[in-house]
């Protein structure tokens, strides 16, 4: 087995009203925050050899409106 | 005319729509599970409202990986007419059966109200009953409704007459204050390019009778049902 982390954000330019919030709240506090993005954390473990961006591709993320990266350990 | 009403686990607009389908429309209507993989003994599908899969991972996404949702595509490829409301629209797009996606709302809030709607195409399946530039009044209830479609293809789908529904004024204008969820462009429903498939965010079966407030949403019934 492996360790998979799946990181899923918002599209690049696409608004993330979440986002948006969060980052309000954080500089209403007096953080020098910009381009916040709330997204996904999927962590799992996996039998070796599966076709991990594979399986992601087609059951867990909408390429329309998120993008996503896999880190391995 | 005999209908479907897909039921997921989270599904909550299924008792509603089969209600006006066998009493109000007095048509033949039976409920399917997520689990089943075979359509083809239906005329029409509807995936109703609801919370399916309780809206895990996005609204919609889960139901979209079900046996029922491959048979829905199945069904639409050969021609089958399939209508999604408020979730079941959600589910249409993750499955791909009808272009752009349904973001969280602007104001991140759920809303629940009566909006208007204005017909932008009468000539289809869905609203040849209505007439265009008509306005109906018909409730939402939705977390995530904020319609979401490339620039380029929103243009192609204007082009082809996909959209059949903008949220507007009571006198029918597309404004900024009359958007619930903040659509691009106001959209409230489209279809798909063959003309079969058909999601809105609006929930027609909660306004299909006077008793319930409204039976704006009657005429799209019956486009659906008249020969």
């Amino acid at each position: 087995m492996k360790k998979i982390r799946v990181l899923i954000r918002p599209r690049e330019g696409l608004l993330d009203p979440q986002g948006r919030a969060v980052e309000e709240l954080l500089r209403d506090r007096g953080f020098r925050v910009k381009g916040l993005r709330v997204g996904k954390l999927l962590e799992f473990e996996v039998e070796e050899g599966t076709d991990v961006r594979g399986m992601v591709e087609k059951y867990v993320v909408n390429p329309l409106i998120e993008e996503f990266e896999i880190e391995e350990s | 005319m005999k209908f479907a009403v897909c039921v997921f686990p989270g599904s909550n607009c299924d008792y509603d729509t089969y209600y006006v389908i066998r009493d109000v429309l007095e048509k033949e209507v039976e409920f399917v599970s997520h689990n089943l993989t075979d359509l083809s003994r239906f005329d029409c599908v509807i995936l109703p409202g609801g919370f399916s899969f309780g809206d895990y991972l996005r609204p919609g996404a889960l139901a979209a990986k079900t046996p029922l949702a491959q048979a829905v595509v199945d069904f639409a490829a050969k021609g089958g007419l399939v209508i999604g409301i408020c979730n079941g629209f959600q589910i249409l797009t993750e499955l791909g059966l009808l272009p752009g996606a349904l973001l969280p709302n602007l104001n991140m809030r759920f809303v629940c109200r009566d909006v208007f709607l204005r017909v932008e195409n009468s000539e289809t399946r869905f609203t040849r009953k209505l007439d265009r530039g008509e306005v109906l009044r018909i409730p939402v209830a939705h977390q995530d409704g904020r319609y979401y479609v490339p620039e380029e293809e929103l243009r192609e789908m204007e082009h082809r007459g996909q959209i059949l529904f903008r949220y507007t004024t009571e006198r029918g204008e597309v404004t900024e204050s009359a958007n619930p969820n903040g659509s691009l462009s106001n959209i409230a429903g489209v279809m798909n390019r063959e003309g079969n498939v058909f999601g809105m965010m609006p929930h027609p079966e909660r306004a299909s009778e006077d008793i319930l407030g409204s039976h704006d949403g009657l005429m799209l019934w019956y486009s659906l049902i008249s020969e």
